[in-house]
């Protein structure tokens, strides 16, 4: 529970909340209306995460909370208290040399995004497609990533790329192969 | 966002007695919020559509679970997560309806917020709503409605008013409705039960009001009665401008009881993505009854159901094409239910095949 001082009764409310993130303690004085993705943006510095629309139209903000997906910009940083929260920052080891996450690699491997502004969001959200464990095609993986938006237009790579790590390598959506580099026609 | 007071409530009488206690609860803008999933009520609190003094997170009461009743329905938590409930084994299992429409809704990240408290809750996704730039009678009662002679797309052909052409978003509630779900809600003064038909109301003259949830109600469950005879024959089918992740322009949850003498014992509808709430008949569905399941049955049923349905918007913004739309999608609803319970949303699930 979080206490609130009777001061604070009459307006804005200010909070201590105790979070993990990425595996780290975190503590953090906040103001009641601060989003959990401006928490991890402004406040504790993870501009990994990104602020597409900040309406919970486009998925850019989609973290992990607990294991599940959410859109940070759509949940308020005080309600998250006490929770495990994991950002695009913790899906792998942030040393030189460390291997990547397989959904990075294969993001990598299937040229899966151009500016890459949503694919923070697009990778947090495959895990959780992962977690969620209902995707048994590229029709679902289609289905289940609707929630994350790519203007660039990478869609055919992102599902190539979260089937092959999602699926197991069965990729019924894999008709063409992905020449790095190029625009598919 | 305007500033506002958080508090969390830990019991459900904690949760009741804290709504009523805020500095301004005597005012519209000042009164205090449940907030649960949250997906809608902080979306609005960005836009300044609503500016609640107060925000009562209920997350910790003990609503969130999904139970079987001793008569053989199911109770569904009020904080039980949109997601957890389509996936739940009770629901998926006896009432697939549900579940499909549920599915249809939203995106993965937001089933994973939503309370199915909150989805009842949800407010209308009017863009004149939305833009406090503009007038709205439902955000400020009495200061015009440009919708009607705007932009309708998304709006009313059924149950409007000429204050109001406001749709319920809900793809769930969809379901709920042609189930014959019941609404349970908790205030100080007791508790009572809502049936889901009387849940949400139509605009008339006052749309600022969307539901019959009483100031101070908490709900607290959303029972399903027993739906068996229903769960071989049902179908709920959507369209809307994109494959997914968009509200529906048109939906249909359609069930249908079928005797073995292969004549419909008894049949329900529900029209999403027309009215001010889930849009249900039961004349029409009296039509279909000791009827045999074809074309035939379904088109005056569907003809029934949207007797008085009138376009609004004007140009581009007119959604008089939904009027046709809306009574080819009962139909074909009706015929996909007959044929077994299928979830669809309308669109080809072979695009793999395709050049």
């Amino acid at each position: 529970m979080v206490d609130i001082p009777p001061a604070a009764m009459a307006g804005p409310s200010q909070h201590t909340i105790e979070l993990r993130i990425n595996g780290k303690a975190c503590r953090a004085e906040i103001e009641s209306c601060v989003s959990l993705l401006d928490l991890l943006r402004d406040r504790l510095g993870l501009t990994g995460t990104k602020k597409g629309c900040d309406h919970g139209q486009c998925g850019a903000c989609t973290v992990l909370v607990e294991g599940r997906r959410i859109n940070s910009c759509l949940t308020l940083a005080v309600m998250q208290n006490g929770r495990d929260i994991t950002t695009v920052e913790g899906l792998a080891p942030l040393e030189v040399g460390a291997a990547l996450h397989p959904l990075q690699q294969a993001f990598i491997d299937h040229d899966a995004f151009q500016c890459g502004y949503c694919t923070p969001g697009q990778l947090c959200s495959a895990v959780g497609l992962m977690n969620e464990g209902h995707a048994k095609n590229a029709d679902d993986v289609r289905e289940l990533m609707s929630g994350n938006i790519c203007r660039c237009g990478a869609y055919p790579q992102i599902v190539q790329a979260v089937c092959e790590v999602a699926l197991g390598g069965a990729q019924p959506g894999a008709v063409r192969p992905v020449i790095v580099g190029t625009v598919p026609a | 966002m305007n500033k506002f007071c958080y508090v969390q409530a830990a019991s459900v009488d904690a949760a009741l007695a804290q709504i009523g206690a805020g500095p301004d609860s005597s005012t519209a803008a000042g009164i205090g919020k449940f907030i649960a999933g949250g997906t809608n009520l902080i979306d609005l609190m960005k836009e300044n559509v609503m500016r609640p003094a107060r925000l009562i997170d209920i997350n910790a009461l003990a609503l969130g679970g999904i139970e079987a009743m001793p008569d053989g329905g199911v109770r569904l938590g009020a904080l039980a997560r949109n997601a957890d409930t389509a996936h739940h084994p009770l629901v998926a299992g006896g009432y697939p309806l549900l579940s499909a429409a549920i599915l249809a809704g939203a995106s993965p990240q937001i089933r994973n917020m939503a309370s199915n408290g909150g989805n009842l809750l949800q407010r209308t996704r009017c863009y004149y709503f939305y833009d406090t730039g503009v007038p709205c009678n439902k955000r400020e009662p009495g200061s015009g409605c440009p919708a009607a002679g705007g932009l309708a797309r998304q709006l009313a052909i059924l149950g409007a008013s000429d204050q109001c052409v406001a749709t319920h978003p809900s793809d769930m509630c969809v379901a709920l409705s042609a189930l014959d779900a019941v609404v349970q809600v908790q205030s100080q003064s007791g508790s009572r039960a809502i049936a889901f038909a009387d849940f949400h109301r139509l605009p008339g003259d006052r749309p600022d009001i969307d539901t019959t949830l009483a100031p101070g109600e908490l709900i607290t469950h959303i029972e399903l009665p027993l739906a068996e005879r229903f769960r071989a024959h049902s179908a709920y089918l959507k369209f809307r401008d994109r494959a997914s992740y968009a509200f529906a322009l048109v939906s249909v949850a359609a069930a249908l009881d079928v005797g073995a003498d292969g004549r419909i014992r008894a049949a329900r509808i529900a029209i999403g993505g027309v009215a001010h709430k889930p849009w249900r008949d039961t004349q029409a569905e009296a039509l279909l009854a000791g009827e045999l399941p074809g074309t035939a049955s379904f088109g005056p049923a569907a003809d029934r159901l949207l007797v008085g349905a009138r376009g609004a918007g004007v140009g581009p913004g007119s959604n008089a094409f939904k009027i046709p739309m809306a009574r080819r999608a009962v139909v074909r609803a009706l015929e996909t239910a007959l044929r077994g319970t299928v979830a669809t949303t309308g669109e080809s699930k072979d695009q793999e095949k395709r050049p």
